[in-house]
C-alpha cells in the first residue's frame, strides 16, 4: 500500500458562467513525490488547484489530505493544515524586504509591536535550512524574478507547509533559473516535502516528477509513473491528438520600412535605457527578456497610450507623438494587449460590441445617426466564423467566453481590416494550444502577406518559433539584436536575457535599417 | 423530466442572466410589500383597510390611473437623465440640481417672455434642459480635468444650484403679491396642456414616454451612445480602441443634465401654477431609484418610474384614508434597492440553476452521436 498525502476524489466544479471547468476530477499523490499535474490551458489546472486551497467551493466530490477528510473554506484554512500554494502571479509586497514578507502575517511581537530583529532571524533561520541563496533584508521590489519565487516558495514554507503547490513556476523564468528552481524542488524533497508541479512543459515533467496527472476539458485523462511514458504519449494525453505546434512559414521578404523607433525610453525613470530599431513590412521582430524590462512601456508607448517623450515613433513615416490612439490607429496599427481583461475586452459588452470598438465610428456603420444593426450582425457572424470563436451567440457577454475565445475576439478585431503593423504583446498568455495555433499562423500569414509584426512574448517558443528577426531586453536595456530568429537557441537567448552576455552597441545597432533613399 | 427538456431548448446563459434579474426585482419587490405589511400591522388600527388602498387605491378609478402616470413622468425624466450618466459609470447626483434649475429657467422664460402658444412651451423646455445640461457639466468637468470625485462634487454642487436658484427667485422672479416665495403665474400660452380633465396628465407626461424610446436609441443605436457605454463599463479598454474618453464622459452628463433639466421644465409648466420651489424637489434623487431598477435601460425606465408611481400614489391615498402615514413608502423603497443592490441577493439559487442547465447541456452533447473531438465543453 502506497502513502498518499492527498486524494482529492470526484470533483466536480462549476463557474457562475455555467462553464464546466472541472467533471468528475481525482488526483493522488503520493507522500514525499513531486507530482505533476498537467494539461493544456484551460483543462482545469488551475480550478482543482483552488479548490484544494480552499479559493473556490466545489459542487462534488471530497478531499482527503493526510488520512482525514477536509473541506478547505478558504486559503486560510488550507494553509492552516499545512497546504501551501505559490501562484504564477506573486503575492509579494514589492516595498517591504524578503524579511517582512516571509513573516507577512505572522509577525514576531506582542501588543502591536513588530519585533523586526526577531523576523529577520526567523527569516534567515528558514532560508538557512532550505539553503535558499537570498538576502533577507533586500526589497522584494529590487530582487529578479527568480528570487521572487524563492521568496513565495520560503512565505509557504515558514507556514508549515507540508504539501506545496507550485502554479507554472518555470513560466516566468529563465532556463538558467528554471536549473536552478529544480535543485531547490529537490533540496525540498529530501526535506520530507510532497510538491504538485503544474506545468505543461514536457521535458521538465521528465526531469523533475514521479507521477503525472493529465486532464482535459475539465476531466482527468490518466495518472501515470512518469517514467513510463514518452513526451509523445504525454502530449498526446493533454491535446486529445498529435500536436503540431510547429508553423509553416515562408522566409521573410521584408520590404519598406512601417514602424521606426528612436531612442525610446524604456521606462520613466531619468536614466532609462532606450531602444532603437526599425521593422519593415513583411517582417516579424520578437521582442524576447524577462519580464519588467520594458516590453510594456515598449507597447504602450507605440500604442498611444503612453507619451513617447523624449524618443521618436513613426508609423509609416508619420511622427505619432501626441497623436489620438484613434489617429494612430488610422495609421495602420493595431494593438494585442498584454492585459486582456483591462484592455483588450469590455468584459459585460457582448462580443459584437467588443468587434467593433475601433472601428465603429466610421462613416460606413452609420446612416442617418443611427448604427447599422444589420450591416454589423452580419458582419459578426462572418468574424465568428472565420475565427472560431466558440460562444452560444453574438450577443453574449464576452466575459462568459473562456480565455482563448476571448483573445479570439481581440484578435479578430484587431487582425480584421488589413493593418500595416501589428503589435502583438503576449497574444497567447494563458490560453489553449487551439487557439494559441490558430493566432500564431495568423500573425505569420499577415506578415506574408506583406504587415509589419512586433510580438512581444515571455514565452521563449513562441519568440525563436514565430518571430523573423529578435531583440533582447534585459535589465540595462537593448541586450541583443539577432537578424536572423532561427539561428538562435533557447540557452543562448537566456544568457542574453539575464545580461550575462551582452552585444555590442553597433551589432545592435543592425536592428535600425536606414533606408538609402 | 428530461423528456420534456428536450423540446424546449436550454436557455443560454445571458437568458439565465436576465432572468434572475427579473426574479430578484420581483422577489426584493415582495419582500419589501411583506415586510411593510408587517409594519402596518404593528402601528394600525386598520391594517387591512390601510393596505388594500396602498396596493389597490392606484387602480380604483381612470383618474388615479392617470394620477399614477402624471406621479411617474418626473420620474421618467430624472431616470434617464441618471441612466445616461450611470451608463458612463460616472456617479453624477447633479439630476437633482439639473431637475431644480431647468424648472426654475422655464418659468423665468415662462414669465418673462411673451411668445405665441407651442413656441413659447418648446423654448422653455429646450432652455430648462440646457441649464439643466450646464449644471451636470460641472463635476463631469471637474473629474476629467481635476480628477475630483463626481458623486461629491455633484452632491455639494445640489445645494449651491438650489441657494442660487433660490437667490434669483427672490430677487428677480418674485411676485410679492402671491403672499409666498413663488413667480407670476404662469402664462397659459407657456403651460403644457392637461390632456386628462381634474389630473395634471399632461403633454409633458407624454413626452416623458416618447423621450424613452428616443434616449434608447442613443445609447443603444448611435455610435456615441455605444461609446459612452464603453467607457463606462472598461475606461481603459475604450482608451485603447481609440475612444476620447473625457470628450465622452462629458458629453453623457450634458446629455443627462439636459434630460433632467427637461425634466423640470415639463413638471412646473404642466403641472404647476407659479415656480415654487425653495428646496431640492428629491426628483433627482428618485431618479436614482428608477435607473437602478431599469439597470440603466432606457426601454426599462418607464416600468421602475410607474412602479415607484404606483406606490406613491397607494401611500398617499393610504395616509388619506387611514391612520398610517405615506413615511411607509420610503422603507418599501429602501428595501427594494438595497435588495436589488445586494449582489449575492439569490446568489445560490442562480448558482444551482446554473449548475443543472451545464450538466443538462452536457448530457445533450453525450447524447449527440458524434464524440466531442475535443473532449468536452464548448468553453473549454
Amino acid at each position: 500500500m502506497e502513502d498518499y498525502i492527498l486524494s482529492m476524489e470526484h470533483i466536480t466544479k462549476v463557474y457562475p458562467n455555467g462553464f464546466v471547468a472541472n467533471r468528475d476530477v481525482s488526483l493522488s499523490v503520493r507522500k514525499g513525490e513531486v507530482h505533476a499535474l498537467s494539461g493544456e490551458n484551460g483543462a482545469g489546472k488551475s480550478t482543482l488547484m483552488k479548490v484544494l486551497f480552499g479559493e473556490e467551493q466545489p459542487e462534488e466530490g471530497k478531499i482527503f489530505f493526510e488520512g482525514k477528510e477536509i473541506h478547505p473554506e478558504d486559503s486560510i484554512s488550507a494553509i492552516k493544515m499545512g497546504i501551501g500554494m505559490v501562484h504564477q502571479h506573486f503575492m509579494l509586497v514589492e516595498s517591504l524586504t524578503v524579511a517582512e514578507n516571509i513573516v507577512l502575517g505572522m509577525e514576531p511581537g506582542r501588543f502591536g509591536y513588530f519585533n523586526k530583529r526577531e523576523a529577520f532571524r526567523r527569516a534567515g533561520e528558514i532560508i538557512e535550512k532550505y539553503k535558499f541563496t537570498v538576502d533577507p533584508r533586500e526589497r522584494v521590489g529590487n530582487l529578479p524574478v527568480g528570487d521572487k519565487q524563492k521568496v513565495e516558495i520560503l512565505k509557504a514554507l515558514f507556514r508549515g507547509a507540508k504539501l506545496l503547490i507550485l502554479d507554472e513556476p518555470t513560466a516566468v523564468l529563465t532556463p538558467q533559473e528554471t536549473e536552478e528552481l529544480f535543485v531547490q524542488i529537490r533540496r525540498l524533497q529530501e526535506q520530507g516535502h510532497t510538491l504538485i508541479f503544474i506545468s505543461h512543459k514536457l521535458r521538465e515533467i521528465k526531469q523533475i516528477c514521479e507521477h503525472i496527472t493529465v486532464l482535459r476539458g475539465g476531466r482527468t485523462v490518466g495518472e501515470a509513473k512518469v517514467a513510463d511514458v514518452t513526451e509523445q504519449e504525454i502530449s498526446r494525453m493533454m491535446v486529445g491528438r498529435d500536436v503540431m505546434l510547429e508553423i509553416e512559414k515562408p522566409p521573410a521578404k521584408p520590404a519598406a520600412t512601417v514602424l521606426q523607433v528612436r531612442s525610446l525610453p524604456l521606462s520613466d525613470r531619468p536614466n532609462a535605457p532606450t531602444a532603437s530599431f526599425d521593422i519593415r513590412a513583411g517582417e516579424i521582430l520578437g521582442v524576447a527578456g524577462v519580464e519588467g524590462n520594458g516590453q510594456s512601456e515598449l507597447a504602450m508607448c507605440i500604442a498611444g497610450l503612453l507619451p513617447v517623450g523624449r524618443g521618436q515613433v513613426r508609423i509609416n513615416g508619420k511622427d505619432i507623438k501626441g497623436l489620438s490612439v484613434r489617429k494612430i490607429r488610422e495609421l495602420g496599427l493595431s494593438h494585442i494587449s498584454e492585459d486582456r481583461m483591462s484592455y483588450g475586452c469590455a468584459a459585460d459588452a457582448n462580443i459584437e460590441e467588443n468587434l467593433f470598438s475601433t472601428t465603429i465610428y466610421q462613416k460606413k456603420y452609420s446612416r442617418f445617426g443611427l448604427l447599422r444593426k444589420k450591416l454589423l450582425d452580419r458582419r459578426t457572424d462572418e468574424l465568428i466564423k472565420e475565427y472560431k470563436i466558440k460562444c452560444s451567440e453574438k450577443k453574449e457577454p464576452v466575459r462568459m467566453l473562456s480565455g482563448g475565445n476571448i483573445q479570439k475576439v481581440v484578435v479578430a478585431r484587431e487582425f480584421s481590416g488589413e493593418p500595416a503593423l501589428i503589435l502583438a504583446n503576449q497574444p497567447t498568455r494563458g490560453i489553449d494550444v487551439g487557439a494559441t495555433e490558430f493566432i500564431r499562423n495568423r500573425l505569420v500569414d499577415l506578415r506574408s502577406n506583406g504587415a509589419a509584426v512586433l510580438l512581444i512574448s515571455a514565452d521563449l517558443n513562441e519568440v525563436l518559433e514565430v518571430s523573423d528577426s529578435l531583440l533582447v531586453l534585459n535589465s540595462g536595456g537593448v541586450g541583443a539584436y539577432f537578424p536572423d530568429a532561427s539561428a538562435v537557441s533557447e540557452e543562448l537567448l537566456g544568457e542574453y536575457m539575464l545580461g550575462l552576455r551582452q552585444m555590442t552597441a553597433g551589432e545592435i545597432g543592425g536592428a535600425v535599417h536606414e533606408t538609402k533613399a | 423530466m428530461k423528456q420534456k427538456h428536450k423540446d424546449r431548448p436550454l436557455p443560454t446563459n445571458r437568458q439565465i442572466e436576465t432572468r434572475f434579474t427579473l426574479i430578484r426585482t420581483l422577489t426584493a419587490a415582495v419582500i419589501a410589500l411583506a415586510g411593510c405589511l408587517v409594519l402596518i400591522l404593528v402601528v394600525s388600527e386598520e391594517p387591512w383597510e390601510a393596505f388594500s388602498a396602498f396596493l389597490f387605491g392606484p387602480l380604483e378609478s381612470a383618474r388615479n390611473i392617470a394620477t399614477v402616470f402624471e406621479t411617474a413622468a418626473p420620474l421618467v425624466y430624472a431616470g434617464l437623465a441618471v441612466s445616461v450618466m450611470f451608463s458612463c459609470n460616472q456617479f453624477n447626483m447633479a439630476g437633482e440640481g439639473a431637475l431644480y434649475i431647468g424648472g426654475l429657467v422655464a418659468s423665468a422664460v415662462a414669465v418673462k417672455l411673451s411668445l405665441p402658444v407651442v413656441v413659447h412651451p418648446i423654448l422653455a423646455l429646450l432652455l430648462g434642459g440646457a441649464a439643466g445640461a450646464v449644471v451636470c457639466f460641472i463635476p463631469g468637468l471637474l473629474k476629467v480635468k481635476l480628477g475630483a470625485t463626481e458623486v461629491v462634487s455633484s452632491l455639494m454642487l445640489n445645494y449651491i444650484v438650489l441657494y442660487l436658484g433660490v437667490y434669483i427667485l427672490n430677487y428677480f422672479l418674485i411676485d410679492p403679491a402671491a403672499g409666498f416665495p413663488a413667480t407670476e403665474r404662469l402664462p397659459e400660452t407657456a403651460q403644457l396642456s392637461t390632456l386628462i380633465p381634474r389630473t395634471h396628465f399632461h403633454v409633458g407626461t407624454i413626452l416623458a414616454f416618447v423621450l424613452c424610446a428616443v434616449v434608447y436609441l442613443y445609447l443603444y443605436r448611435s455610435k456615441q451612445g455605444y461609446a459612452i457605454r464603453m467607457v463606462g463599463q472598461n475606461e481603459k479598454f475604450a482608451k485603447y480602441s481609440g475612444i476620447g474618453v473625457s470628450g465622452t464622459i462629458l458629453s453623457a452628463q450634458l446629455a443627462g443634465g439636459f434630460l433632467a433639466g427637461m425634466g423640470g421644465a415639463s413638471e412646473i409648466l404642466g403641472s404647476y401654477t407659479r415656480f415654487q420651489w425653495v428646496a431640492l424637489p428629491g426628483f433627482g434623487f428618485d431618479g436614482v431609484i428608477v435607473a437602478t431598477l431599469a439597470g440603466n435601460n432606457p426601454l426599462l425606465v418607464p416600468l421602475g418610474a410607474l412602479f415607484l408611481g404606483y406606490l406613491r400614489c397607494g401611500a398617499d391615498i393610504m395616509s388619506r384614508r387611514s391612520d398610517v402615514a405615506t413615511e411607509v413608502l420610503s422603507i418599501v423603497q429602501g428595501t427594494i434597492i438595497l435588495l436589488v443592490a445586494s449582489k449575492l441577493f439569490l446568489q445560490r439559487i442562480k448558482h444551482k440553476y446554473i449548475v443543472s442547465v451545464a450538466e443538462k447541456r452536457e448530457a445533450l452533447q453525450a447524447s449527440a452521436s458524434v464524440p466531442q473531438p475535443e473532449g468536452g465543453e464548448a468553453n473549454a
